[in-house]
């Protein structure tokens, strides 16, 4: 289609676990068009963590992408070979992590970890892989990016060490970031400073970006196009501003209701129980159990995604009367 | 009234290469019934706060006082009854409810616990005591049979406020009840603890970095920077009117779930300074806009400045507006 970056189809992977197996990605869709920021919600246990992870094909054992089709561009990459993904991981698609402590290596500099990307993708001398590795600190901010480059991550403050990360994935100019909650470890003023960042990015590099997230605030600040999961599979798709004025999935209209807003005192409405097991999910709707709208056929039916106007899908069997 | 003057000041390192200056100068009051929110970011020292004031940290000097008792001496002092009683009604809920209960004991032992320590409930009575705490938070008998792992964070966290309830407290400090939660699940117990605080009539001090679920809870809010409370007022006027420039900040960093609503960002050079040398003059003056040599030097004393506004600021009354407008402008706001 033209446009479009990444179309994910029925995508399917489970945690093959001692305790039973957890259908965390369970026929999930969704499609990132060029030069967008799609919004990737959920809670805990939606899977869209694991999404990305499969899209990247680094779901880590136990788990394993059982079915489905991941195209990038021509490309189908589930088809691809090892050795072929990790030309299109960093080159074509990179990713950035929630805790950046934890995603750079602590016994490296910043120079060495980051040069060794582009020499091992690049072939190119040590000399002009840290020219890049320089210009790149310095296209995220961190000051000082000359002598920085050779202090280690635990030098760093965590928004600082966000912004390596943001950086370590830019070096190869990839078409597409996955961005895993990437404030979520950072304090509100140093999130604004990021966020405001990967905006300035992504219009500079003519970039795509999946942001994945569970707040809503920055889905409605950041994103052009939404896609809500809940345990494992896709519960609505719908333009940010479509999501939010009118959404049809009782799940998202309950989290929408449930989030406290700083500009106005409300009620917030409850969503009673608890995420679901995975590994024996509720039958037919995964939210029925939770949803104030269920009826008999929610329990029995698994719904079907269903267009409610051109670029708004929802999966529930009752979107038209409630 | 219950008045916590808080002076508290200071927590030294182990090598002594400095002092961190966790907490300076702090004072403030809470009025019995009422719940007040206290917000900053990392290294503001909120959470050292909350810890000082129930003397689980020692402070360096200061004193709380609480309901006419100085809670420093009384617990310092030889007097254990004195002590166990005032440490009844005054409690503390913890952020991380995976890390807070004991693994190896139920939750009819977690519960029951406290009512060995202090006495307070004949035995006979300890169960019944137990079903009535469960039920209180929303859970339900069978769970007093099980073990803290068998639960979910938004049911662990119900044990925690179940627990601190056993003891009867008239005041609850709440370190960042629902950061750890999912958010469909924070709804659940922030509408909990609104509930409680208003049949119980408990006094909360509820700490948080999430402006939001603060705002929905709290009756006044303070807000820490680097060690000190740069401004507090009734909720309202403070998200509605902020007149520190890092409440200002603050406020318009934290991103609004609605793709109408357009805050002007104010992005805040640089980072918080270290608490081990906190800048002269007014703390936050390397990363304000509005910084004059009278602020590098001159050190604000936090002052009222509108009824019931008090601001550390040379300069606060400029940034009083008329009621009618509001730094977040929203044709969606009430």
């Amino acid at each position: 289609m033209v446009g479009e970056l990444l179309r994910v189809e029925e995508l399917r992977t489970y945690f093959f676990t001692e305790a039973g197996i957890v259908k965390a990605v369970d026929g999930v869709s969704f499609t990132v068009n060029k030069g967008e920021t799609l919004g990737l919600v959920g809670e805990s246990g939606s899977g869209k963590t694991v999404s990305a992870l499969s899209v990247m094909r680094i779901v880590p054992r136990p788990g394993r992408i059982l079915s489905g089709k991941i195209l990038f561009g021509d490309d189908t990459l589930l088809e691809k070979r090892d050795e072929e993904m990790m030309k299109v991981r960093g080159k074509k698609i990179a990713m950035i992590f929630q805790d950046p402590t934890s995603s750079l290596n602590p016994v490296f500099s910043v120079e060495r970890q980051l040069a060794e990307i582009i020499t091992l993708h690049e072939g190119i001398a040590k000399q002009d892989a840290r020219e890049r590795v320089i210009k790149v600190l310095d296209l995220v901010g961190i000051p000082d990016s000359e002598k920085r480059i050779k202090e280690y991550p635990h030098q760093f403050s965590g928004g600082m060490k966000q912004r390596v990360a943001v950086a370590r994935a830019l070096l190869l100019e990839p078409e597409l970031l996955f961005a895993d909650e990437p404030t979520t470890s950072l304090d509100v003023t140093i999130q604004a400073q990021v966020l405001d960042l990967m905006k300035h990015l992504k219009e500079e590099l003519g970039m795509s970006l999946v942001l994945i997230t569970h707040d809503m605030g920055i889905v409605a600040d950041m994103t052009d196009r939404v896609t809500v999961l809940y345990a494992g599979q896709v519960a609505e798709t719908a333009q940010t501003k479509e999501l939010y004025r009118l959404p049809r999935h009782p799940y998202t209209k309950a989290l929408l209701e449930a989030v406290p807003r700083l500009d106005m005192d409300r009620t917030l409405e409850v969503i009673p129980g608890n995420i679901p097991n995975l590994i024996e999910p509720p039958s037919g709707c995964r939210f029925h159990p939770r949803c104030k709208y269920a009826r008999e056929i929610c329990s029995k039916m698994v719904p079907v995604l269903e267009e409610v106007k051109p670029g708004h899908i929802v999966a529930c069997h009752r979107w038209r009367e409630t | 009234m219950k008045y916590f003057p808080v002076y508290a000041r200071g927590v030294l390192l182990r090598k002594q290469i400095g002092v961190v200056h966790a907490v300076d100068h702090l004072t403030f009051e809470i009025g019995k019934g009422e719940a007040l929110g206290l917000v900053g970011e990392s290294g503001c020292g909120k959470t050292t706060t909350g810890k000082v004031i129930l003397n689980l940290e020692p402070a360096t000097s200061g004193e709380v006082s609480f309901e006419g008792k100085k809670v420093f001496e009384v617990f310092n002092s030889r007097n254990t009854t004195e002590a166990l009683a005032l440490r009844r009604k005054m409690q503390l809920v913890f952020q991380n409810p995976f890390g807070s209960l004991d693994p190896r004991m139920t939750v009819y032992d977690i519960i029951r616990e406290p009512f060995e320590i202090h006495g307070h409930v004949p035995k006979s009575e300890r169960l019944p005591r137990v079903y009535e705490l469960l039920s209180l938070v929303g859970l339900e008998e069978y769970h007093a049979e099980r073990y803290p792992h068998e639960f979910s964070g938004g049911q662990r966290q119900r044990i925690c406020i179940a627990r601190a309830l056993a003891v009867q407290p008239s005041f609850i400090v709440l370190d960042e009840p629902v950061s750890s939660l999912d958010v469909s699940i924070r709804a659940q117990i922030l509408n909990l603890l609104k509930g409680l605080q208003e049949k119980l009539g408990l006094t909360y001090l509820y700490i948080s970095h999430d402006l939001s679920s603060v705002r929905h809870v709290s009756q006044r809010v303070a807000v820490m920077y680097l060690g000190e409370i740069v401004e507090h007022a009734l909720t309202a006027p403070l998200f509605g009117n902020p007149l520190h420039p890092y409440t200002q900040a603050l406020i318009s960093a934290v991103p609004i779930p609605d793709p109408d609503t357009k805050i002007k960002r104010i992005i805040l050079p640089g980072e918080v300074p270290s608490p081990i040398n906190p800048p002269p003059g007014c703390r936050f003056h390397p990363r304000c806009a509005y910084a004059t040599d009278k602020c590098r030097s001159d050190k604000p004393e936090l002052r009222e400045v509108t009824a019931q506004h008090f601001v550390a600021c040379h300069y606060a009354e400029e940034f009083i507006r008329p009621p009618i407008l509001s730094c977040l402008e929203s044709p969606n706001s009430e």
